[in-house]
C-alpha cells in the first residue's frame, strides 16, 4: 500500500476498522458523560465509574460470573485436551465418528437451542433424579463446560497435530511409560494452547448471555443477565463505565498477546540477521 | 517396551471416556429429550408438560406442535424472517468482509499480522456491549441523529433503531470477524503467479480479479458466509436489543415459548425447527467447502 491513490481495498480497510472501532470509541467516550443524557456532552466526571462501586448487585453478578467462568474454563481445558488428543492421537475407537461429531457440534449450534435443551434436561433430570436441585451457579457452570469443550478441543487439537511424533515416539523408546511421555514432553508442548484454550473457554463463559438465562434460578444471575436487564430500558451510563472497564481489561490482555506473538513472529521471519 | 494390549485400552478408555460420557449426558441427552418433550402438550404442572407415556405406559405423543410450526403464519413468518434477515446480512458481511479481507492479504508482512489482531480484537470484547453500543448511536436521541440534526441534514430525527436496517448493523457488526478471517486464510494462499501469469496472457488486473482470484476464494467465501448466516438464523440478542417489536426472528419466538408463554413443548418443536434450518448447510460446508480451507498449502 505505498501508493497514494484511490483503492477499493483500502478504502474498504478504512471504512471497516471505523465501523469497528467507532461505536467503541463512543462508548467508551460517554462512560466519561456528567450528563445522564444519552448523546449530549455535560462536562467530563468520573460519576458512573463511582455509582458502579456502590452497585452491589452488578458487582455480586460479575464475581459470580467470574467464578462460573473459571471453573468451568478449567474443566473445558481438562476435557476437551482429552478429547483432542482422543481424536487425533487414536486412529480408531468404538463411536469415534460419533465422538469427533460430538466435539464439533456446539461450534455451529445456535445458543437458543443448547439453552433449552439444557433446560429441558436439567428440568427432567430433577424429576427423576432429585438432582440438580433447582437451577443455580452449578447448571451454568455444567452449560458452559459443555459449551467450551468444543472451543477448548479446537484450540488444541490445532496444536497437537503440529507436534512431532518423534519427540514422543523416542521417550518412549528411551523407556519412558505413557503418562510420563505425556508429562514431561506432550503437555510442556502444548502449554501455549492449553492457555489460549483455557482463555477463550473463560471469555466465551463470561461473555454468555443466552444459555445462562435458561439454565440460571434465581439467586444465580450472571453479569450478562443484570446487564441485560438494564440495557433492555435503554442506555444507560453505569453500563457504559462497566463496558469501559471490560474493555480496558480485556484489550490489554490482548494486546500483551499481541505484542508476543508480533515480536516472536518477527524473529521467525527474520531468522539470519 | 510393549505395553499389553489390555492396559492401552484400559488407557485410552481413561483419556475417551470423560469427555465422551460428557457430551452424551449434556450435549446428546438434551437433543433426546427436546425431541421427546416437542411431541407433548402443555400442561399447568411440574414439569410443564403432559408426560410422553400415560399411566399404563401407552405413548401419547402426537406431532400437532409440528402441524403448529409448519402451519401457523405466525410460526411460519418467524422462520421466513430468520431466513431473510440472516440472508441479507450475511451478503453486507461479505459486501464489507472481501475487500478488507483482501487488503489485509496484500499488506506487509509485519502490518498483516497487525491488521487481522485488530479485526479480532473487537470479538474478544463482550458481544452484549457491542450490540448494546449500537443503541446509544442509532437511537433517536442517540449519537447519529443528533450528528445529523447538528450538521442540518435531518430536522427530525430518524427512525434507526428497533428497524430490519438496526438488525443488519447489529449482525454485521458482531460476525464481522468471522467473514474476514476464512476469505483472508483463502487469500493468503492464492497463488500469485497465477495472477502474473493471467496478466501476460493480457488480462487486466480487474479481469483477472474477477476470472482468477474471485473463483479461487469461494471456499473462503463459503465458509465466511455461513460461519456468519447459521449463528444469525437463531440470533435473539441482536433482535431483541435493535429489532422493531413487530418482526419476529425464530431465535426470539423460542424464548417467548419458553419464558413469556412457558410452552415448552412449543419451544422444542420450534428449537427442532431451527435445527433443521441450521443443520442443512452445516452439512454441506462439512462436505463441500471444509476440505477445501482446512487442506493445508
Amino acid at each position: 500500500m505505498t501508493r497514494v491513490r484511490f483503492s477499493l481495498p483500502l478504502t474498504a480497510l478504512v471504512f471497516g476498522y471505523a465501523f469497528l472501532y467507532a461505536p467503541i470509541a463512543v462508548l467508551v467516550a460517554f462512560s466519561f458523560n456528567e450528563s445522564r443524557a444519552v448523546a449530549v456532552w455535560g462536562g467530563f466526571s468520573w460519576r458512573w465509574y463511582g455509582a458502579l462501586l456502590d452497585n452491589a448487585p452488578l458487582l455480586g453478578a460479575a464475581w459470580l460470573s467470574l467464578e462460573i467462568a473459571a471453573t468451568s474454563a478449567t474443566a473445558a481445558v481438562a476435557l476437551g485436551t482429552l478429547a483432542a488428543y482422543a481424536i487425533v492421537r487414536y486412529r480408531r475407537f468404538p463411536g469415534r465418528g460419533l465422538f469427533a461429531g460430538l466435539v464439533l457440534a456446539p461450534l455451529v449450534m445456535p445458543e437458543v437451542i443448547v439453552g433449552l435443551a439444557l433446560l429441558l434436561l436439567f428440568v427432567w433430570l430433577e424429576s427423576w433424579l432429585g438432582w440438580p436441585a433447582g437451577r443455580s451457579a452449578l447448571t451454568i457452570g455444567i452449560a458452559h463446560t459443555t459449551l467450551a469443550i468444543a472451543y477448548a478441543a479446537a484450540v488444541v487439537r490445532a496444536r497437537l497435530v503440529q507436534l512431532d511424533p518423534d519427540l514422543t515416539a523416542a521417550a518412549a523408546d528411551l523407556g519412558a511409560r505413557p503418562f510420563a511421555v505425556f508429562r514431561s514432553i506432550t503437555l510442556p508442548l502444548l502449554a501455549p494452547a492449553l492457555a489460549a484454550a483455557w482463555l477463550l473457554a473463560f471469555t466465551l463463559s463470561l461473555d454468555d448471555l443466552v444459555i445462562a438465562s435458561f439454565v440460571s434460578g434465581p439467586g444465580s444471575s450472571t453479569l450478562p443477565l443484570v446487564v441485560f436487564s438494564s440495557v433492555r430500558l435503554g442506555v444507560s451510563p453505569q453500563i457504559n463505565a462497566l463496558a469501559t472497564l471490560f474493555l480496558v481489561a480485556v484489550g490489554s490482555a490482548i494486546a500483551l498477546a499481541g505484542i508476543l506473538i508480533y515480536r516472536r513472529e518477527r524473529r521467525r521471519l527474520r531468522p539470519a540477521d | 517396551m510393549i505395553p499389553s494390549a489390555t492396559a492401552n485400552a484400559l488407557r485410552r478408555a481413561l483419556v475417551v471416556g470423560p469427555p465422551y460420557l460428557w457430551l452424551l449426558a449434556f450435549f446428546v441427552a438434551p437433543f433426546a429429550i427436546v425431541i421427546a418433550i416437542s411431541l407433548t402438550d402443555p400442561a399447568v404442572r411440574a414439569p410443564p408438560y403432559t408426560p410422553l407415556l400415560a399411566a399404563d405406559g401407552a405413548f401419547q405423543g402426537d406431532l400437532d406442535n409440528y402441524a403448529t410450526v409448519l402451519g401457523d403464519s405466525y410460526y411460519a413468518a418467524a422462520l421466513l424472517d430468520s431466513l431473510r434477515i440472516a440472508a441479507v446480512a450475511t451478503f453486507f458481511c461479505l459486501l464489507l468482509g472481501y475487500p478488507m479481507a483482501y487488503a489485509i492479504a496484500r499488506a506487509a508482512p509485519a502490518a498483516k499480522l497487525a491488521l487481522l489482531l485488530a479485526v479480532m480484537l473487537p470479538f474478544w470484547t463482550s458481544f452484549l456491549i457491542r450490540v448494546y453500543a449500537w443503541i446509544g448511536l442509532l437511537n433517536s436521541n442517540g449519537h447519529i441523529n443528533e450528528w445529523l440534526i447538528a450538521l442540518g441534514v435531518i430536522e427530525e430525527p430518524l427512525a434507526l433503531l428497533y428497524t430490519d436496517f438496526a438488525v443488519y448493523i447489529g449482525i454485521v457488526y458482531a460476525y464481522l470477524p468471522f467473514m474476514v478471517l476464512p476469505i483472508f486464510a483463502v487469500l493468503e494462499r492464492l497463488d500469485r503467479a497465477l495472477l502474473d501469469a493471467a496478466a501476460d496472457l493480457g488480462a487486466r488486473p480487474w479481469q483477472a480479479f474477477v476470472r482468477v482470484t474471485l473463483p479461487l476464494s469461494f471456499p473462503g467465501i463459503a465458509a465466511g458466509s455461513l460461519l456468519v448466516f447459521i449463528p444469525a438464523i437463531g440470533e435473539f440478542v441482536i433482535p431483541e436489543l435493535l429489532g422493531g417489536s413487530d418482526f419476529v426472528m425464530v431465535g426470539r419466538v423460542l424464548w417467548t415459548e419458553a419464558f413469556s408463554n412457558r410452552d415448552w413443548p412449543m419451544a422444542a418443536a420450534v428449537a427442532v425447527a431451527l435445527l433443521v434450518l441450521v443443520v442443512a448447510p452445516v452439512a454441506w460446508l462439512d462436505r463441500k467447502v471444509a476440505p477445501k480451507v482446512m487442506a493445508r498449502p
